[in-house]
């Protein structure tokens, strides 16, 4: 299998990346770590005219905690964040568990959230610890939030002249936690299911923030505001990630194939969601 | 366009397509079949090479993009003084039968052991589970692994 | 029985018994093996293959116009062009037809269309998407009973005389005498089962490199194949080449356990293209293009009923069997046998009467049958058997052990007819059973599983012993298309000691170079480091049907070991004449042959092969070589007892295999490193298959698992750790006691990780659910057997 034939620009600038892109419209795609693109193209799934090489871009693969955010550069690999210090709650959960261990060598972040594949896992982690996502296009930088930079299944808010230089993940200021809960068949699986969940604890250890999303079981990656606004203003407990959970099952919108009924993925959803909840709560009251 | 990879030490210049595959790269241009093709999407990882030192699946990635970078493929593993003691364990602990996925086991071997001298069996799966193996269900790859660590740490 | 076995030969000679590392691992590990597509010829060229997007639709036409117009593009070849060649269609192995290139209609999604010859194999491909065809899509049949259904659409309306589906019906045992086993039966336990479409997907796909030189006819043929000698022959057949002209050259296989054994379409057609274009021409399969079209195994829909005693003897077994063929039916098995071995289902027991019933049935799905490391459909019958036998024990409220021991074959009843015609050759089965309860620690166990149940935690424990019929076989009973199954073996002792082995089988990584080589050492006491190993290129070996249903060492080993005592003999009578004394009087151990009585008169092995060629008795034919083929007077039987612990999560239905304890009896061992390597994947591929492993299609006829992200292949971190054991229990009739094992763990096990899951719910009143146990699977049988009060 051998993709089409397409123009290469190995650019050596995000303004010359946004240019080349710019140039050739919606017939242009941006290489990063090509880890979902590549197999696409080989597939003649994707045949795009031009391919933008970003990889030689300097300064993109900054992986670092300013202003009281985490920034992911566009060059950021699965791995790097895996290995990070800097990675926290349910991104450090997630981490380990997108594709496999060679895949994370070179796939990013950036190209995971601007591939916007509902059975991806960042775009959940990103819409539960309530992420932004840095554009770029010739007319300068914008800041979308995720809620809005999803907006379906393969596509995102991108205009065809811009492309993702940065995620920024808010670093919560007191006690935090959170996990990603993810049903897989085997390593490199795409998830089955999969929960994200993500909790702030005010000062009387009740939930002053959380997040839950899922993966898999929607059309696209989807945040549960249902189940948010029940466990806000209470304290962890049982009960209380019992109803979030239920909640969630409620909201997800799974469906008969392969690798399961739809009854039993929602149940899944159900008791992942518990777990995820209960992990980081756990996380969060020990810290 | 032409592109020089550094292929085991020795630099490689060659005209290619944009669309060439770096492992076809690998085994077309530089002439090295020791590294495999096994599955087309980045599922089995017969086809792993180390660029710049990391293990990745040279399938899913054009050769355009290894210019001026350095891959490692299985016939760089030897050294001037033999086998790698990688090569040496994975014969005498059983670790390949048919051969298919050996070098993408053994590159990955490799840079487990540049980070983790004396990893664990968990390490050492967790390490590999990118790579499919038909034949042996992995346990003496493991054992292989880790055996060439403990030589490693030794010699 | 022993437990064990002693090499009689040093360690520097590494005969049998010795775990001698493996001689062709010098050159994989340094990246140095030559697989098929590692080998270029000057102007070679490269094919890529059309392939149908739809399961069943008539062909109205095919325009090729575009792609042939594309720069680099030699040819572009469809049936029309074959027909005109005779080639459009070729026989498959089981007697059948196969379209080659389909001109009537496709049968099913992913059949061959057309092909391309080009330069370069990205234009090859480029031009593929340009080849216009039009199809009219026909009603698909998806499954053998909808196939067999009244009004069934008929998929092989191009066969003379074929008016339904039905492929064959074939039958074993004794129908009357098991009637009359299941009247006077106390209890009756049945348990209805699918075995599910599966492929072996060795790692390496399969293609071929044609080179047909024009001036003289010769075609080399460099191929993935198993069984070079019998491809040659049918390739004779097909294409009227006359076989001395085609030389199959088999190069280093990566991995094959089945897959690689028939002809495929794509062989036919590029050395086709290479006679037609007068160049070399390269077709290596794309791993979807491996998944959706080369053979498929398994797809046995079983239905299997016990007849019982109240206390848990087994009177007698009936069996009906319906076999999801896909479009051209092309198991590779003997003639004789239409479901292959499958009539081996009444397993390790002792019972008087069984009757098995099978049929096959077309289906718009993948061609093969093929014997996925197994050996011709044992694999369906160990895994129905063993899923019975725990299915009655939970029935008649037995331990699942205890039943088995209550039904076992005892050893002093070998050798053992069974009710459907095998005649099992040696065993110790109560033993076996025992050894691999005591090393898992059962009692213990089943302890821990009522206590966890009490916790709302879910342990199952799951026995499987099974026993395999394996190195097919006796000429009187066993052949392909005609060819019987015998292998051989041709050895030459050169004028310095060293020699060399030919053989007609193919190793595909089970080590042959090695333990080939260490039949002779022990034969002759030549160190096994100077024994070469050919095999693999028809004009350079022996005849031989090849290495797959673990034949290799039961019937080619057998060979090694019979020539290599002509060649002794003949050596004998050579030292005879150095030393001066009686033929009888000589004696060879470990390469020195001495005069009886006499231990300071001696000549070694190399002193006679130098002899060979230099000095001998009057009369003798000079050289030290033989050919010996070998006729199997039985298959061999091995055997062994798994079992397997999983924890079930109650909550989603994932499941975890904590303990597998595999004990293994093949016989003499003739390297246990390597005999331990063949169990460790084959319970690999049980774990595969009993959780993911499978090939499925939807209603539409849409292949599910048609690349490796939906054909699932445990990880090195899915997969089990294994703990083994052995008993060794000869061969009575193998020249050194060996019995084939490339393939028991992957017969054995799926039943015992099977078995255990079933285990954990069991209490509940679950009975079946159909492999693979996805977790969705085993948390719907929980669900339904709360509901309904189990």
């Amino acid at each position: 299998m051998f993709p089409s034939s397409f123009d290469y620009v190995a650019a050596r600038s995000v303004e010359e990346a946004v240019a080349a892109k710019a140039g050739a419209g919606d017939d242009a795609r941006v290489l990063a770590g090509g880890q979902s693109l590549i197999p696409m193209m080989k597939m003649r799934l994707a045949a795009p005219a031009q391919l933008v090489d970003i990889n030689r871009v300097p300064g993109l693969d900054a992986l670092e905690r300013t202003n009281g955010q985490l920034r992911v550069g566009a060059l950021v690999r699965h791995a790097d964040i895996a290995r990070s210090d800097l990675a926290f709650g349910a991104i450090a959960s997630a981490a380990p568990w997108i594709s496999d261990p060679l895949v994370r060598n070179l796939g990013t972040l950036c190209g995971s959230v601007a591939h916007c594949d509902p059975e991806g896992d960042w775009n959940s982690v990103l819409l539960a610890t309530g992420a932004d996502v840095v554009a770029r296009g010739p007319s300068g930088e914008r800041t979308i939030p995720i809620t809005d930079f999803v907006v379906d299944f393969f596509t995102n808010a991108l205009r065809d002249d811009e492309m993702v230089t940065e995620v920024r993940i808010p670093v919560p200021n007191g006690r935090s936690g959170g996990s990603y809960q993810k049903l897989e068949r085997k390593v490199g699986d795409y998830a089955t299911v999969a929960v994200a969940a993500h909790l702030e604890l005010g000062g009387t250890g009740a939930i002053a923030r959380a997040g839950v999303a899922l993966t898999a079981v929607v059309p696209k990656n989807t945040k549960v505001t249902a189940a948010e606004n029940v466990l806000v203003g209470n304290h962890p407990s049982t009960e209380l990630f019992e109803e979030a959970a239920e909640l969630a099952a409620q909201a997800s919108e799974p469906r008969d194939d392969v690798r399961g009924s739809a009854e039993w993925k929602r149940n899944v959803v159900r008791v992942f969601t518990r777990r995820a909840l209960t992990a980081a709560a756990a996380q969060a009251q020990q810290g | 366009m032409q592109i020089t990879v550094t292929l085991n030490g020795s630099d490689q210049t060659h005209d290619v397509e944009p669309r060439t595959l770096l492992v076809d790269f690998i085994r077309t241009k530089g002439e090295l079949t020791g590294t495999h093709i096994g599955c087309d999407t980045t599922s089995c990882g017969a086809c792993t090479v180390l660029l710049d030192g990391t293990p990745v699946k040279s399938c899913t990635m054009l050769a355009v993009q290894a210019d001026g970078r350095a891959v490692t493929t299985v016939e760089g593993l030897k050294r001037a003084d033999g086998l790698h003691p990688l090569q040496a364990a994975f014969k005498q602990e059983h670790g390949l039968q048919c051969g298919f996925c050996t070098p993408g086991m053994m590159l990955v071997g490799a840079a487990l052991l540049e980070q983790n001298p004396a990893p664990t069996e968990d390490d050492v799966r967790w390490a590999i589970s990118g790579n499919i193996c038909r034949c042996t269900g992995y346990m003496n790859i493991v054992k292989a692994i880790r055996a060439a660590g403990a030589e490693m740490a030794t010699s | 029985m022993t437990l064990t076995q002693k090499p009689s030969t040093p360690p520097e000679i590494g005969g049998i018994g010795h775990s001698v590392r493996r001689h062709e691992d010098d050159r994989f590990i340094v990246g140095q093996g030559r697989y098929l597509d590692d080998h270029t010829l000057p102007g070679m060229l490269h094919m890529a293959i059309l392939r149908s997007p739809l399961p069943h639709a008539r062909i109205n036409s095919i325009d090729t116009s575009a792609a042939a117009a594309v720069d680099g593009v030699v040819a572009v070849v469809t049936g029309e062009l074959l027909a005109q060649y005779n080639l459009a269609w070729m026989p498959t192995l089981s007697g059948d037809t196969q379209a080659v290139l389909a001109t009537d209609k496709v049968r099913f999604q992913g059949q061959e269309v057309a092909a391309v010859v080009a330069t370069d194999p990205y234009i090859a491909e480029d031009a593929l998407e340009l080849i216009e065809v039009d199809y009219e899509p026909l009603p698909v049949i998806t499954s053998p009973q909808q196939s067999l259904a009244a009004d069934a659409v008929l998929i092989r309306d191009d066969k003379e005389g074929q008016t339904s589906n039905l492929v064959y019906e074939w039958e074993a045992g004794d129908g009357a005498a098991t009637e009359v086993a299941f009247a006077r039966a106390d209890r009756v336990v049945s348990l209805e089962t699918h075995y599910p479409r599966s492929h072996p997907s060795p790692l390496e796909t399969c293609g071929c490199l044609a080179d047909v030189n024009s001036a003289t006819g010769q075609a080399t043929i460099y191929m993935t194949s198993q069984a070079p000698h019998a491809i040659r022959t049918v390739f004779a057949m097909v294409a009227g080449l006359p076989e001395q002209n085609i030389r199959i050259i088999s190069p280093d296989i990566g991995g094959g356990f089945g897959n690689k054994v028939p002809v495929y379409p794509g062989y036919v057609v590029a050395t086709a293209a290479s006679l037609v274009i007068g160049k070399p021409v390269k077709w290596v399969e794309s791993r979807s293009e491996n998944l959706i079209s080369t053979g498929f195994a398994r797809d046995y829909h079983m239905k299997g009923e016990l007849a019982l005693t109240n206390d848990g003897r087994i009177l007698a077994l009936r069996v009906q069997m319906l076999s999801d063929q896909g479009a051209f039916y092309a198991d590779a098995q003997p003639t004789q046998f239409r479901a292959g071995l499958f009539h081996v289902v009444t397993g390790s027991y002792d019972f008087p009467a069984a009757h098995v019933q099978c049929r096959g049935a077309y289906t718009n799905k993948a061609p093969g049958g093929v014997a996925y490391r197994c050996s011709f459909r044992i694999t369906e019958a160990s895994y129905l058997i063993e899923r019975l036998v725990q299915t009655a024990a939970y029935e008649l409220g037995i331990d699942p052990a205890d039943i088995r021991f209550k039904n076992f074959i005892q050893p002093d009843q070998f050798p053992y007819e069974t009710p459907t015609g095998f005649v099992y050759d040696s065993g110790d089965y109560p033993t076996a059973l025992r050894s691999a309860l005591d090393a898992i620690g059962y009692e213990k166990l089943r302890a821990e599983q009522a206590a966890a149940r009490d916790e709302g935690r879910f342990v199952g424990i799951g026995i499987a012993h099974f026993t395999e019929a394996v190195g097919a076989g006796p000429s009187k009973k066993y052949d392909i298309l005609g060819l019987k199954m015998i292998d051989s073996a041709e050895l030459r002792v050169h004028p310095t000691g060293k020699a060399i082995l030919k053989l007609g089988v193919r190793s595909q990584g089970q080590g042959h170079e090695t333990t080939f080589a260490q039949i002779v050492a022990d034969e002759l006491g030549i160190p096994v480091t100077d024994i070469k190993v050919v095999e693999g290129d028809t004009d350079n070996t022996p005849y031989g049907l090849g290495t797959y249903a673990s034949r290799s060492t039961p019937v080619a080993g057998a060979a090694a070991a019979v020539v290599s005592r002509k060649i002794a003999d003949k050596a004998r009578k050579i030292a005879a004449h150095l030393l001066e004394a009686a033929d009888d009087d000589i004696e060879l151990q470990n390469g020195v042959f001495s005069v009886k009585g006499t231990p300071g008169r001696s000549v070694t092995i190399a002193d006679v092969s130098l002899a060979a060629y230099t000095n001998l008795p009057d009369g003798m034919e000079y050289g030290l070589e033989d050919v010996h083929y070998y006729d199997p007077p039985n298959l061999t039987y091995p055997y062994g007892s798994y079992v397997v612990v999983v924890d079930v999560d109650p909550e989603t239905g994932v499941w975890k295999a904590r303990r597998v304890v595999a004990l293994d009896d093949c016989g003499v061992r003739i390297n246990p490193m390597i005999v331990e390597g063949q169990i460790h994947g084959g319970l690999t591929e049980g774990f595969a298959k009993s959780s993911m492993q499978w090939i499925t299609f939807d209603e539409e006829g849409n292949c599910s698992g048609s690349n490796f992200m939906d054909y699932l292949i445990p990880t090195a971190w899915e997969t089990p750790r294994f703990e083994l054991l052995e008993t060794c229990t000869p061969s009575p009739h193998h020249p050194i006691g060996a019995k084939g094992v490339g393939e028991s763990a992957t017969v054995g096990s799926p039943a015992a990780y099977v078995n255990a899951v079933i285990d954990a719910v069991a209490h509940l009143g679950v009975r079946n659910i159909d492999m693979p146990l996805l977790p969705d699977r085993v948390w719907s049988a929980i669900q339904s057997a709360r509901a309904t009060g189990g």
